[in-house]
């Protein structure tokens, strides 16, 4: 019993810590038709960022909010003045992001070292919630809960403002969206530098459960291109259920399965993309 | 000194544009004088909606100046060309289809200094009750006729000071036609300049002040509508109309 709610905890929080990683990923993908390889790297400098933060302020939210914003920050840069020229140039954003990613990689090691460095818990949650004589690890529940929040308020931002609506305008027709004056330019830097900070601050959330540590950022990209293509790209939705859907068949898989992990992780991915090209939640129609 | 009614809301002067290697526009010049009408006419293939293309910023032009009111805007992005005020009904229509028509309206939306009666999600709504009724519609659920009614909506909420409509009767029914061709005769008789693409000869000559003609991308004619529409050996050459 304990193995099965504890399991399906962790699930749960890598879930959540998926979302925080794919949301930005699909968003930026579906406007932009960039996959941003560096978003696995941008979660690791997030992480780290957080690390040091905390040797000044001893507060972790407040960590991951500024690591989130100094990520956006970077974020912001990489695509205003970088991949803005590689517009149109697929394989040239590859490359570009690709080794963006070994770079911060690189970075990250001669800055922080090779040694796994945990995030510490916040001092609340570090006992654990004990419902019906059932003990609940608190921050995994937390973690859940800002998975949750950000979640809706993604939503409501894209879906219920002037802003979201001109995101999606954009993504249905740039061209077009362009011609009735939406300022597709700044809307690009505005999601890539959302995208990105939502990694960043993913990273420093995630750092009490995952450690930050050098391969952090090879570990969470496949995660999140697997997230993104079953939940259809462009799709918060589709992230949203991606993500609790992988968290729970690479906890899952790596308890019962561990040799098998992969195959578990991957197999469902590969019928999806061959059955359903689109993804589980992205428009099925050209 | 020109007076006001003859400004010119939009001088082309040896617009050259190409598709790759395709050459497709040949030194088209053309003026739309502000408060008039202009049909653009063709056969098909001819370079009208390359033309509209080069206009709002999407195929930059090889050669030549555009200018808006006397300002140019040559090669200037589509959003910059869409603020200095020019509003754009594609061919085919283009609404954002997984927006609501609310949505697709908004979104639109620009602000522009000095007018006494500016469009808003209301005056559209009046001009087109049926878009009024569909609101919270998704825009790629509507019929060919409201599409066309929200592209020319869309339009209008920028403000613009120039409207390009490129071929807005385009697969509608004949009382949907009729009635496009009513809000084109309203929106000229309040004042607003605008560029008309069409195949339908009798709805552009019935609308149109002036008229340009174009064959395999060059102009091969210009002046007044009324002048073209007598000339039968002209229209029978260019629009190979049977
Ligand atoms: N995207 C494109 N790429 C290459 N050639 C094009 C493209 N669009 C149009 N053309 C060519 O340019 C010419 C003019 O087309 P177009 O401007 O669409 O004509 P019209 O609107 O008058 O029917 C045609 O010969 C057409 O085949
Ligand atoms: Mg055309």
């Amino acid at each position: 019993m304990q193995f099965w709610i504890i399991q399906t905890l962790n699930s749960l929080a890598l879930g959540g810590l998926l979302f925080l990683l794919s949301a930005g990923f699909s968003l930026i993908f579906g406007l932009m038709r960039i996959a941003n390889l560096t978003h696995g790297a941008l979660f690791m400098l997030g992480a780290y960022i957080g690390v040091t933060i905390l040797k000044f302020v001893p507060n972790l939210w407040l960590a991951a909010v500024l690591a989130g914003l100094v990520v956006a920050l970077l974020g912001a840069l990489l695509e205003r003045f970088i991949l803005r020229a590689l517009a149109g140039n697929a394989l040239g954003q590859v490359l570009v992001t690709l080794g963006f990613a070994f770079i911060i990689a690189d970075f990250c090691l001669v800055m922080w070292g090779g040694d796994p460095i945990p995030l510490p818990t916040p001092e609340y949650l570090r006992l654990p919630l004990i419902v019906a004589g059932v003990p609940f690890p608190s921050y995994r529940l937390a973690v859940i809960g800002i998975a949750i929040v950000t979640a809706i308020a993604l939503y409501l931002l894209m879906e219920r403002t002037r802003l979201g609506a001109m995101i999606r305008a954009g993504v249905d027709d740039m061209q077009m969206a362009r011609a009735v004056g939406i300022p597709v330019s700044k809307l690009f830097t505005l999601v890539f530098a959302l995208g990105t900070g939502l990694a960043g601050a993913g990273g420093v959330i995630g750092g009490p459960i995952l450690s930050a540590y050098p391969g952090l950022d090879a570990d969470m990209l496949p995660l999140a291109l697997i997230v993104v293509i079953l939940g259809g790209v462009g799709s918060l939705v589709g992230a949203f259920a991606g993500s609790f859907i992988i968290g729970f068949i690479y906890t899952f898989g790596t308890a019962l399965l561990p040799d098998l992990a992969y195959v578990i992780l991957f197999l469902p991915m590969i019928v999806v993309i061959a059955f359903r090209p689109r993804g589980l939640f992205g428009r099925q129609t050209a | 000194m020109k007076s006001i009614l003859e400004t010119d809301a939009l001088t082309l002067t040896g617009i050259d544009a190409l598709y790759g290697d395709s050459h497709v526009l040949h030194d088209v010049s053309f003026t739309v004088k502000a408060g008039r009408v202009l049909a653009l006419l063709g056969r098909n293939g001819a370079g009208k909606t390359t033309c509209m293309s080069t206009i709002v910023g999407f195929l930059p032009s090889r050669a030549g100046e555009i200018r808006l009111f006397g300002e140019p805007i040559t090669r200037l992005s589509p959003e910059v060309i869409s603020r200095k005020g020019i509003g754009f009904v594609p061919q085919g229509r283009r609404v954002f289809p997984t927006l609501t028509v609310r949505e697709n309206l908004l979104v639109a939306q620009q602000k522009r200094s000095g007018l006494d009666k500016p469009w808003t999600l209301g005056r559209v709504c009046e001009l087109f009750p049926r878009l009024h009724e569909r609101l919270a519609q998704h825009a790629g659920s509507l019929s060919g006729g409201e599409q066309q009614m929200l592209a020319i909506g869309r339009a209008l909420m920028g403000n613009p000071r120039l409207l390009l409509m490129d071929e807005p009767s385009e697969g509608l029914a004949p009382l949907i036609v009729a009635e496009v061709g009513r809000t084109i005769a309203q929106l000229k008789s309040e004042g607003q300049s605008i560029v008309l693409v069409e195949q339908n000869i009798k709805l552009a000559f019935d609308l149109a002040d002036d008229c340009v003609m174009l064959n395999t991308g060059r102009v091969v004619f210009v002046g007044t509508a009324a002048q073209a529409r007598r000339d039968e050996a002209l229209i029978t050459q260019h629009l190979g109309v049977f």
